[in-house]
């Protein structure tokens, strides 16, 4: 079964009176439990799938069905209930609230549900600990490392148990040994806990750790 | 969520700190320029719909001769008639500490018992005729032609003592002016003021009018307030064709007109308040919008969590309510606790008042800076594209 499924995505942005077709009837069916990594120039439309496959923009025609749902023509407020349910998101530069510590960071999804503070709390905890990080939930972004901040933000993405963990450019930021622990984070989390994971990368090292790579260009896929 | 306004609103605490100290200020400012309106207004409670002032026709500064009382008081419904009249004398050891001082008949003590009370009077060496309605502690006052009463308030702030011999420079009557202090007041009614000065009117008649008989006011008091009208109408009817005429209205009408004398005053002091409140409005706008711009990425890392548009439109709005609320809160009250009691300048006023109504009036303002201030960025930050909140279009 497809845990993402994009049949014939078209994706136009207007700037004024010129057009730019970043997604060209783009066809791809990602099955459930998969580590996949996009690859592709700069402009090939990677981001644009995975912001797509995200439901944090919308496609200008196809259909769009991520973990059972078509998300496609969905409305905002829907749309942001099936993010906060069904969808994981981890960005390059990691995206923490500079003011919030770890915990609090990593409790930040689970405030869109109904759910005691203790409860949050814990949550928050138990996925800290799995990314590692048990010991700073106290800490700042800024008294975290670059590789550290990453992991808050995998346990922020894994905090509320969704389906789909996208993954911007996760290691685009990273040395190389924190970039490693990143990977093979990620790598645990689809193999330990099934996570169907979409990462967007420009490493072919960091592609190498997916179990699948898909090649971007001009908006169709190459391979 | 709310604990996202709050670590919002201490991100930058200096930024908020100076919002909310410069709302503080000028709803300060707007309450205690409604102060002054309500001071206007409590002056004009200081008249009351029982009691009728007469005086010239042609205006306040004319007299009335003083053969007018007992024709006044012959006309039936009338309990009794007293005299006031103005004297604007200066202390010349404080010229520009302006306060009130009236010549007064004993009958006024009678018909004015009821608005104030005696803190503390000197005792008489013997018994005197007392009027009807007024504190017997004030026999020494009758016995002494140069004897005053004066207000708690202006005594202490003039360091004076009971028994003490003031002397004052009259202005209208010309002069050196020792008075005796016999009696100390204070106001039943806070519209009744306690700075002023009362002394005997036939000191001034005969010091300052050469036994003249000339009358600034003549103050009624009534058997059956509902007939003012009737009385007011038998009156002036009266003296209709005497020069002087005479204008007779119950006294809140006397003092309101007297307040009205300030002009177009209440309606520049709104305007100024009006101005101040607008121009924090842009203040706090500006600030919030500075605020949430510099979140922008933020913003859209929330909304690709899953926040609504409705919860960052909210949570923006909130924060800007926080701000101007506090700030709203510290500088209505504060005006409240300091403004309040306040002497207001010219001496004819009674304390300032800042009333209940104009606090709320200022804290539903600074409600209101916050929720139009917050609004431009709240909607800017809710309409935002979650890809341009992070400005990676790929």
């Amino acid at each position: 079964m497809a845990s993402v499924d994009v049949r014939n995505v078209v994706k136009v942005y207007r700037r004024q009176t010129e057009e730019l077709r970043v997604l060209d009837g783009l066809t791809l069916a990602i099955p459930d439990g998969s580590f996949v990594a996009l690859m592709g120039p700069s402009g090939s439309g990677k981001t644009t799938l995975l912001n797509l496959i995200g439901g944090v923009d919308q496609p200008t025609s196809g259909d769009l069905e991520v973990d059972g749902t078509n998300i496609a023509r969905m409305n905002g407020a829907a749309l942001a209930r099936w993010r906060s349910r069904s969808i994981g998101y981890v960005f390059q530069l990691y995206n923490l609230i500079p003011v919030l510590t770890a915990q609090e960071n990593v409790e930040l999804p689970l405030l869109l549900v109904r759910m005691s503070a203790a409860e949050r709390r814990k949550r928050a905890q138990t996925a800290l600990g799995l990314v590692g990080l048990g010991d700073r939930l106290k800490h700042y972004p800024r008294q975290l490392s670059g590789g550290q901040e990453q992991r808050v933000a995998i346990a922020r993405a894994i905090v509320s148990d969704p389906k789909v963990l996208l993954a911007d450019e996760p290691t685009g930021d990273l040395d190389r040994k924190s970039a490693e622990e990143v990977l093979t984070l990620l790598e645990r989390l689809n193999r330990e806990f099934k996570k169907t994971i979409v990462m967007v990368t420009h490493d072919p090292h960091a592609a190498e750790r997916a179990t699948k790579q898909y090649h971007l260009d001009k908006g169709v896929l190459s391979n | 969520m709310l604990k996202l306004v709050v670590v919002n609103l201490f991100r930058n605490p200096l930024r908020t700190f100076l919002t909310m100290a410069s709302v503080a200020v000028a709803l300060f400012l707007f309450c205690a320029l409604g102060g002054i309106l309500d001071t206007l207004q409590e002056a004009i409670k200081v008249g009351s719909e029982s009691r009728l002032v007469t005086r010239n026709k042609i205006s306040l500064v004319q007299w009335l001769p003083m053969a007018y009382q007992q024709r006044i008081a012959a006309v039936p419904g009338v309990k009794r008639v007293a005299v006031q009249q103005w004297f604007g004398g200066q202390d010349p050891a404080d010229t520009k500490g302006f306060f009130a001082q009236f010549a007064v008949d004993d009958t006024w003590y009678g018909i004015y018992g009821k608005d104030f009370e005696l803190a503390e009077a000197s005792p008489a060496e013997s018994p005197g005729a007392i009027p009807d309605g007024a504190d017997p502690r004030l026999a020494a006052y009758f016995q002494e032609q140069t004897a005053c009463v004066v207000g708690q308030k202006l005594m202490l702030k003039k360091g004076w003592k009971l028994g003490q011999t003031i002397t004052l420079a009259g202005t209208i009557f010309p002069g050196s002016w020792p008075f005796t202090i016999r009696a100390v007041y204070h106001a039943k009614k806070k519209s009744f003021g306690d700075e002023t000065l009362f002394f005997h009117y036939k000191y001034l008649n005969e010091k300052g009018l050469g036994g003249f008989g000339a009358v600034g006011t003549y103050v009624l008091e009534l058997n059956d307030p509902s007939q003012a009208s009737a009385i007011t109408h038998a009156i002036d009817s009266q003296f209709e064709n005497a020069a002087p005429a005479t204008l007779t209205e119950t006294e809140q009408a006397f003092q309101a007109g007297f307040v009205s004398m300030y002009g177009n005053i209440p309606f520049v002091l709104r305007v100024i308040g009006l101005a101040i409140v607008f121009s924090i409005l842009l203040i706090a706008a500006n600030t919030m919008m500075t605020s949430i711009r510099e979140r922008t990425s933020e913003v859209g890392v929330l909304k690709t969590l899953g926040f609504t548009d409705g919860a960052v439109f909210g949570m923006v709005v909130t924060e800007a309510a926080v701000i101007t609320l506090g700030g709203g809160l510290l500088g209505a009250l504060g005006a409240k606790l300091l403004v309040s009691g306040a002497s207001m300048p010219g001496g004819f006023f009674p304390p300032m008042s800042v009333y209940w109504g104009t606090v709320l009036t200022g804290i539903a303002i600074a409600v209101a800076i916050g929720a139009v201030s917050g609004l431009v960025p709240a909607v800017q930050a809710s309409r935002l594209r979650i890809v341009d909140a992070l400005r990676r279009v790929e």
